[in-house]
């Protein structure tokens, strides 16, 4: 009963942010001179006009569901995991490795590259949960960081070992038995890139969307994110869900990686984080962090990533207003939700700062007046 | 008349309950005036609704004379209204001075002029008597000093209509008599003041008049010169309280609970425990009697698990828990009724049914196989809320956090209760129950040590101790001073050992 109400309050709330989201895409397109109809039209219209450009759709989308549902899924234990880039190029890196290395069928291929995907995100991201666990270490911090050891592995790794026949910045192509991306499916959408991912992502969304609701391990990493305390002095082992939650959303995040780069991608570029790892906390905080509500955001957002090119080519409205609209619409998002919440810790963060630059002032005057 | 405040037809609805329930309540300038009313009967809301926290579905507000629309609690500032809630709303590590100011510091300029405040700060602080320094962390000082606090910062606004929410609810006897001391002070200085309390003893000393609501709908209006506690209490819960408890003889069996030699150390700036050794038997009460700060903290935190023991035993029937984690603990027939409920006891954003499974979920019937079994989770928080008569608007799919204070209480220890621990330890129980709940929560205490269960009772209340307790042991500096059977002893004597004196002796 109560759940419902709150949903529909958080799917009010996200609606709301899409619609200040898509009048500042309007007023931004009509001070640059265009026409605001047209602009959504084609911007729609080359997310959606046709089979292949619905598939791309969905392709695109997939990596952003398991991103979003990385985030959202840590978030529910009170974690916030940045680290989503690092897992999935971990996941993305064990998922390449192993097409380009077994020449097995393709069924049995498939099914060991996204188990090492996903232990791959998942060990990645234990790290963080573990220094958290036992020393306290902030995740923010240490999910960064796990970022940047992830790019520097892959950026050696690759080349080393898996280097493409043209190109040092990135891995051969990996065999179509290693792919994905299936014939029936590639000709049914008429050659877009869309691939089992999506189908893979659609399992994921209900089976967190199980655990959450309907299990005791939901059912603990909850208490443990809403109220750490209680759930300690209730006898939930704090350190213990910290380390499983972190590790689940490294476990998605990876899957997320192997369906961008064995899926929508069939090789690995290096010197790049993947934008989905990031992206994934605004499909979480449009989602309002709820599996469904990921879902449903991701697809949206492939929806304008997918649209922008074409809205490009039919008017002379730049791509970058598509991007201005997303970032609008996390801004609304954001700031609707997170002020609210975390009123109080804004306010010190304001006050601190004033206080600050107050006492550095009134040191300047002191060492100047002698 | 000279009426300061008027609120007239005050009507507030949530659902599934008629907060307010066309409320009219009016209050002099000057005076002390007390609402009354059982938990959950409409008493923070309705003064939630003045402070501009909540809107009121219909109804009128007039301040002196005026009709005034209190949109938001800015508003009430402005209109030399203050509040201090039931739960504190300070920030942990922030001084006491950018606590006061938070909210209110000019932002013309972009800059605050903190040494300004501080020197007000300070003279308030002097002028009604607070001894408040502005320059401490909030989460270096006690809750009674947290509560000057939240005055000072009424104060500061230049309140004049100061609300109070359950305040002594925190305070320990001593700080009780100083904050009564302090109100009389406000109230010579032209003040005037609402309180929200379930003392009635309090309401009696202090206040000039009170209002008694039930279920949302004023009972009446009497002077407190009119009427007595037990007229009160009759008008509050709608039938006689009994003020006495149906306590049959203790049939005490084997020790359940032995400390032996524990120490334990304290939190920054407080005392641990030394060498504590106690035994609480099967069927009985032992009350524990002692000055706030004084051990009492660690020690319970050292038998549930929360803090370490340094050295020494904790022995729960054979087993030696000391060791053990808190899960394992609970296992072994431990219950725990948690001085903070906010922070220790619930979860605020889980549901009434979802808070009631805390330490037991994992089990069956509630779960199996991993599997929540949410009908039977349901049925069984729906029992509990009918055994302990919590009153919440949605039942067991309320908001923790939407239940009214005094509910909360009752729905944590009607969980504890419920689950029928060998030995349960209630630190207090009782804590902003309204007499009728605390004669049910004491009733139900003693039935668990008639049926051959062990109760070990943390109060700072003495009467509470007294009544209940069939042993009582008192605590100061980190160590036992004494333990008396309750029938041999009296409030003078307790107190007296509380201060540090050995029992007889006492000059
Ligand atoms: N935000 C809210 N949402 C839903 N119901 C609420 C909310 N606030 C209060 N209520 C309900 O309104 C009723 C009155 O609550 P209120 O907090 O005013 O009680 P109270 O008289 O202060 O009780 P107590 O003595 O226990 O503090 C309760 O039934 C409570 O559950
Ligand atoms: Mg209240």
């Amino acid at each position: 009963m109560k759940t419902k109400v709150r949903v529909k309050k958080d799917l009010y709330m996200s609606l709301f942010a899409v619609l200040l989201g898509l009048i500042a895409g309007a007023i931004l397109m009509t001070a640059t001179g265009n026409n605001p109809f047209d602009g959504f039209y084609f911007l729609f219209r080359g997310g959606l006009m046709n089979i292949e450009r619905i598939g791309n759709t969905l392709a695109t989308a997939t990596p952003l569901i398991f991103a979003g549902l990385s985030v959202a899924f840590a978030f529910k234990t009170g974690l916030f995991n940045i680290g989503g880039a690092g897992q999935m190029l971990i996941g993305g890196l064990c998922a390449t490795a192993i097409g380009l290395t077994f020449d097995w069928p393709k069924p049995i291929l498939l099914s060991v590259i996204l188990v090492a995907a996903l232990i791959g995100g998942a060990l990645w991201a234990s790290l963080p949960g573990l220094l958290k666990a036992r020393f306290n270490v902030h995740e923010v911090v240490s999910t960064i960081m796990m970022n940047w050891i992830a790019y520097w592995t892959v950026f050696y790794l690759v080349p080393q070992y898996f280097k493409g026949p043209f190109l040092e910045t990135e891995s051969q192509r990996i065999p179509a038995a290693a792919s994905l991306k299936v014939p029936w499916l590639t000709s049914l959408f008429d050659g877009s890139y869309i691939n089992l991912g999506i189908f893979l992502a659609v399992v994921f969304v209900a089976i967190i969307a199980f655990i959450l609701e309907r299990t005791t391990l939901g059912y603990e990493l909850k208490a443990v994110g809403y109220n750490r305390d209680a759930a300690e002095a209730a006898g939930i082992s704090v350190n213990r869900n910290i380390i499983f939650s972190m590790s689940i959303a490294g476990a998605l995040a990876g899957l997320g990686g192997a369906t961008f780069y064995v899926g929508f991608a069939s090789n690995m570029q290096i010197g790049v984080l993947p934008a989905q790892g990031f992206d994934g906390i605004a499909v979480a905080l449009l989602g309002a962090n709820s599996p469904w509500g990921v879902f449903l955001a991701a697809l949206f957002f492939g929806l304008l990533h997918t649209g922008k090119g074409f809205m490009n080519a039919m008017t002379s409205i730049p791509p970058e207003i598509a991007d201005t609209i997303i970032a609008t619409i996390i801004y609304f998002a954001a700031t609707s939700v997170l002020i609210e919440r975390n009123w109080d810790k804004i306010n010190k963060i304001r006050l601190d700062f004033m206080i600050r630059k107050r006492e550095a002032e009134q040191l300047e005057a002191d060492s100047g007046g002698e | 008349m000279n009426h300061i405040v008027e609120m007239v037809d005050i009507r507030k609805e949530f659902p599934g309950v008629v907060a307010c329930d066309d409320i009219t309540f009016k209050v002099k300038k000057g005076e002390i005036h007390a609402l009354l009313g059982e938990n959950g009967a409409g008493k923070s809301t309705l003064m939630n609704i003045l402070f501009g926290l909540y809107q009121q579905d219909s109804g009128s507000i007039y301040l002196r004379g005026d009709k005034v629309s209190i949109t938001n609690p800015n508003i009430a500032n402005d209109l030399g209204i203050g509040m201090v809630h039931q739960h504190f709303k300070l920030v942990h590590n922030f001084t006491v001075t950018e606590n006061i100011i938070l909210g209110l510091e000019p932002t013309k300029a972009f800059m605050i002029n903190t040494r300004s405040a501080f020197a007000r700060i300070s003279d308030l602080s002097k002028q009604y008597g607070l001894n408040v320094d502005p320059d401490a962390l909030i989460s270096d000082i006690s809750v009674g000093m947290q509560q000057r606090v939240e005055i000072l910062k009424m104060l500061y606004r230049d309140a004049e209509i100061l609300i109070f929410d359950e305040p002594t609810a925190v305070l320990t006897p001593q700080e009780v008599q100083e904050m009564m001391k302090i109100m009389r002070g406000l109230i010579d200085e032209g003040k005037t003041i609402i309180l929200i309390t379930h003392k009635l003893r309090e309401i009696m000393a202090i206040a000039d008049r009170c209002t008694v609501i039930r279920w949302g709908k004023v009972v009446g209006t009497v002077n407190t010169e009119d009427t007595s506690e037990e007229k009160l209490a009759e008008m509050m819960v709608g039938r006689k309280v009994l003020f006495e408890l149906n306590k049959k003889e203790a049939h005490p069996r084997k020790e359940i609970l032995s400390i032996e030699e524990l120490s334990v150390s304290g939190s920054a700036g407080r005392k641990g425990l030394k060498n504590f050794t106690l035994g609480v038997r099967c069927g009985e009460i032992v009350g524990l009697a002692g000055i706030d700060g004084n051990g009492q903290k660690e020690l319970v935190e050292a038998i549930i698990g929360l803090r370490k023991a340094d050295s020494g035993r904790i022995m729960l029937g054979d087993e030696d828990i000391s060791t053990l984690s808190i899960r394992e603990r609970i296992e072994t027939g431990l219950a725990h009724i948690p001085e903070d409920r906010h922070k220790h006891g619930l979860v605020l954003d889980y549901t009434v049914q979802e808070n009631m499974i805390l330490k037991t979920y994992y089990r069956e019937p509630y779960s199996s196989k991993g599997l929540l079994d949410w009908s039977f989770i349901y049925e069984h928080a729906e029992n509990v809320i009918r055994d302990f008569d919590i009153r919440a608007g949605e039942g067991a799919d309320s908001l923790a956090r939407s239940l009214s204070g005094g509910n909360q209480q009752k729905a944590i220890v009607g969980r504890e209760i419920d689950s029928n621990p060998d030995l349960l330890i209630a630190v207090q129980p009782t804590r902003g129950l309204d007499v009728g709940a605390i004669e049910y929560i004491h009733q139900r205490l003693l039935e668990q040590r008639d049926q051959g269960k062990a109760v070990f009772m943390i109060s700072l209340e003495l009467d509470e101790i007294l009544d209940l307790s069939d042993r009582i042991a008192v605590i100061y500096n980190g160590e036992l001073v004494d333990i008396v059977d309750a029938d041999k002893t009296d409030e003078n004597e307790i107190g007296l050992m509380m201060a540090g004196g050995k029992r007889g002796v006492a000059t």
